[in-house]
């Protein structure tokens, strides 16, 4: 392929400045929020407009040049890494949100728009977009669409998935397409739910439609500390087991708590082994009910301590040292590599003390950071990419964290996505039949598999090949 | 109900109906017959692979078999104070979850906390290769490999033979009550959406022509806070949600085409021949009719949703909304990508495949 050729057929209808080939200037664009992998894109355009993006997709699909999507680069598992043979599409252009409709509380917006700025714009008329994703200050919704993200709230609100009407896409041929809609059904296939954690396999987004939803009228947040962490999982439990389902269910162990103490001070009980922050939300009455009855739960859970947050000021300091939590453990280590698994809360301790274990065995250090109330499990582990073979360490034990999780019945990712570091560890949750009905979905879509192509699901034969090299050190 | 596990026989019939070329149409107990176009084929029948394989309710997560009835499964769930937050209605005593599932129906509710496909989980279903396989799982996040268990959903058994179900149950709310108020169409179209805007305990909502009502579900105290704030009479009809959702209301029993009109909440009342009413916050429109499908299908287009011929009517004509020609082609290449022989259940959705 011609790179020359390509950019004088790109030029015909992107502005120079739209199109970024030179080294240097292609350097921001070498990682994701996984900086461990990097790799120079051929080179990067930043269209603005729809009509752009469907030339882009028309020129690479007739020169046969891969395209790989990014938003804001938030993500954390390499799945806007570039090719060095194919184009990078930046969406960070398309910023605008083009509607908000207050009466049927949709947000019509372009995928480059900020998570967060959504529910900034909405909170004129009391509502709000309900994901949020930790990074929410700076991910876009089409990223989010794209790793269907999640966030702490989502075991009451849902997922990106949940809460996305309808996307407009671009097909790999420059089509445009319409999936999805503002009514509750639409004809057909539940493309829509195809299309969110696609990881920019299957279109690119290029318009998205959200529901919006009002803002709660009180939130209160709890803390109770622990002196042991089956403890802590099982007042979650007992809280669910009550009829209760808390807006937010979050669970630090002791590294993490003292990092995050260290860090915000939140006032986090640093020798506790596990602290809990329960958020309750709904009307007035609802919320006092509720706070009651968990407050109850927790003590007879065996909280050594229960606090409710006495305003609105300590609640976001609570909240503050948990979403602080991963650049806190980073200060402790000069890095750190962030897992993702999900499991079954009933095998949570059995998860740690394998964890644990591991850690040992490895040699390094890991901090566990717990989206308690759907089991979404954020092991990070501490190393130093410049002693010698340190990465690879961290590398192998995030992989065999994942196959517990696998072991256990969980999964390997539950919100951050496969992208390319996970690939391999798709062969472990997923059997070759499995992994072949994938492909045969990705070319349903791309048949001749231009878009990100060597991300999320394996190529074939690679699961055998991974299985012969691979093997861990123990 | 009867645990047993048939995955290994109805992989062998799906393996002979591949050989053979023969397509077989998937059926539970058959509540759901009149649903969709009509269709030939053998009978693969997955009535008798019945059972909750696992029920978790710490988790909020039950796993259970296709042909598990949907009033065994309710009662299990309700055992331990928990439900299925879509609703579903059943049409009929034998209804099985895999049918359920297959049509993609969800109840009053709907509006308020979700549809099938957003408390569906994970699945397992025999492919048109005849393969087994996993997709999703157990637990509420879980994003490695394309959706599919989601895609499942609603696809009326044209993909693939679901087999196990895996679903996110929710608590039985503490306490629900019904309001009634008098008003017009489009009256209560604007105060469904308007009562959707604010922070209420609203968990379904109808109206029948005559009468909005608005069903409050949570603790005391909230539904009793809420029914201040919205006001109208308490109703004593504490049947009216189970008969909306299983077409037992009176709107239901007349003798004409029943069509279902998806459109976005807050679309403007547009009449239509023949009677209305309203669900989910606006958003569904049923319409009892002998208008020519052109004229819903153009009015349920103008009103930016589309129009599915329910009950009644031409089964042998297109029943569902046609699809655009870019979508066509996605959806037929989809179904080649699961069923490439065209074994399950052809035509049952769109007469193309």
């Amino acid at each position: 392929m011609d790179r020359k050729q390509l950019i004088n057929r790109l030029a015909e209808f992107l502005p120079a400045q739209s199109i970024i080939h030179e080294q240097e200037a292609l350097r921001p664009y070498e990682c994701d929020g996984l900086p461990a992998y990097r790799q120079l894109p051929l080179l990067a355009v930043l269209p603005d407009t729809i009509e752009q993006v469907q030339q882009v997709m028309r020129v690479c699909h007739d020169m046969q040049v891969p395209v790989v999507a990014r938003g804001a680069a938030t993500g954390l598992s390499g799945g806007a890494l570039p090719l060095s043979d194919g184009v990078l599409l930046g969406l960070s252009k398309f910023s605008r949100i083009i509607e908000i409709n207050k009466q049927a509380r949709t947000a019509r917006v372009q995928p480059g728009v900020r998570n967060l700025a959504i529910s900034e714009a909405a909170k004129k008329y009391e509502l709000y977009y309900a994901p949020d994703p930790s990074s929410q200050i700076a991910c876009t919704i089409g990223g989010n669409v794209a790793e269907n993200s999640g966030g702490v709230h989502c075991l009451k609100y849902g997922l990106t998935v949940h809460n996305v009407m309808e996307v407009t896409v671009i097909t790999p041929q420059g089509e445009l397409l319409t999936i999805g809609g503002a009514a509750l059904d639409t004809p057909g296939f539940d493309l829509l739910a195809l299309m969110n954690g696609s990881e920019g396999m299957l279109g690119i987004v290029v318009e998205v439609l959200v529901k919006l939803l009002p803002i709660p009228t009180r939130a209160q947040v709890m803390m109770a500390a622990f002196d042991d962490i089956e403890k802590a999982a099982d007042s979650v439990g007992a809280i669910i087991a009550e009829g209760i389902i808390p807006a937010g269910l979050e669970m630090m162990d002791s590294l993490a708590i003292q990092a995050a103490e260290d860090f915000v001070k939140a006032g986090y009980p640093v020798d506790a082994r596990a602290i809990l922050l329960c958020e309750l939300d709904g009307t007035n009455e609802e919320v006092s009910v509720q706070i009651k009855q968990v407050r109850e739960l927790l003590q007879a859970s065996g909280a050594t301590e229960v606090r409710t947050a006495r305003d609105e000021e300590e609640r976001e300091l609570f909240w503050k040292g948990r979403k602080a939590a991963f650049p806190a453990v980073g200060r402790m280590s000069p890095d750190y590599y962030c897992m993702d698994g999900t499991v079954p809360r009933s095998r949570l301790s059995e998860v740690l003390t394998g964890i644990s274990k591991l850690s040992e065995v490895y040699d390094l250090p890991v901090a566990n950071v717990f989206h308690a109330g759907d089991g979404n499990l954020h092991p990070l582990i501490l190393y130093n990419a410049n002693n010698p073979g340190e990465l690879k360490r961290a590398e192998d034990f995030g992989a065999e964290i994942l196959e517990l999780s696998v072991k256990v019945g969980g999964t390997i990712t539950g919100e951050h996505g496969v992208g390319y570091e996970k690939v391999h560890q798709m062969c472990v949750q997923f059997s070759e039949p499995e992994l072949e009905q994938f492909r045969a979905v990705k070319k349903a879509f791309d048949p001749q598999l231009m878009l990100n192509p060597g991300k999320a699901i394996p190529q074939p034969k690679s699961c055998s090949e991974h299985k012969t090299i691979g093997g861990h050190q123990h | 109900m009867k645990a047993q596990d048939f995955t290994e026989q109805l992989q062998q019939q799906v393996q002979q109906a591949i050989d053979s070329k023969q397509p077989v149409k998937i059926t539970g107990s058959g509540s759901k017959a009149f649903y969709g176009r009509e269709t030939e084929g053998d009978e693969l029948d997955v009535f008798a692979h019945q059972g909750i394989i696992n029920y978790q309710p710490k988790e909020l997560v039950v796993s259970v078999r296709s042909g598990t009835r949907l009033v065994d499964l309710n009662a299990v769930l309700a055992e331990k104070g928990q439900m299925l937050a879509f609703e579903p209605p059943a049409f009929g005593e034998g209804a099985t979850i895999g049918g359920t599932i297959a049509c993609g129906f969800s109840g009053p509710r709907r509006a308020a906390a979700g549809s099938a496909r957003d408390f569906v989980l994970g699945t397992r279903i025999i492919n048109g290769r005849g393969e087994l396989l996993r997709f999703g799982g157990e637990v509420m996040k879980n994003v490695a490999g394309y959706d599919v268990s989601r895609l499942m959903v609603g696809a009326m058994g044209t993909l693939g033979v679901l087999m196990d179900i895996s679903m996110k149950t929710i608590p039985q709310p503490f306490e629900e009550i019904t309001l009634q108020r008098e008003c017009t169409y489009q009256q209560a179209i604007e105060r469904m959406n308007e009562l959707a805007g604010i922070d209420l305990p609203v968990s379904a909502t109808f109206f029948d022509g005559l009468n909005l009502y608005v069903r409050l579900s949570g603790a005391a105290p909230a539904v009793e806070a809420g029914e201040k704030r919205i006001g109208g009479e308490r109703s004593d009809n504490n049947t009216i949600w189970q008969n909306i959702c299983e077409h037992q209301h009176a709107f239901f029993s007349q003798d004409k085409a029943l069509w279902r009109l998806s459109v976005p909440s807050d679309a403007d009342y547009f009449e239509l021949p023949g009677k209305q009413c309203i669900e989910w916050g606006g958003a569904l429109r049923w319409l009892v009719s002998d208008a020519d499908p052109s004229v819903v299908r153009s009015a349920a287009e103008r009103a930016g949703g589309s129009a599915i011929l329910f009950r009644g009517g031409d089964r042998q004509g297109e029943v569902f909304h046609p699809l655009a020609a870019g979508m066509k082609t996605l959806h037929k290449n989809l179904k080649q990508s699961f069923d490439p022989d065209g074994i399950f259940n052809p035509g049952r959705m769109y007469g193309e495949f």
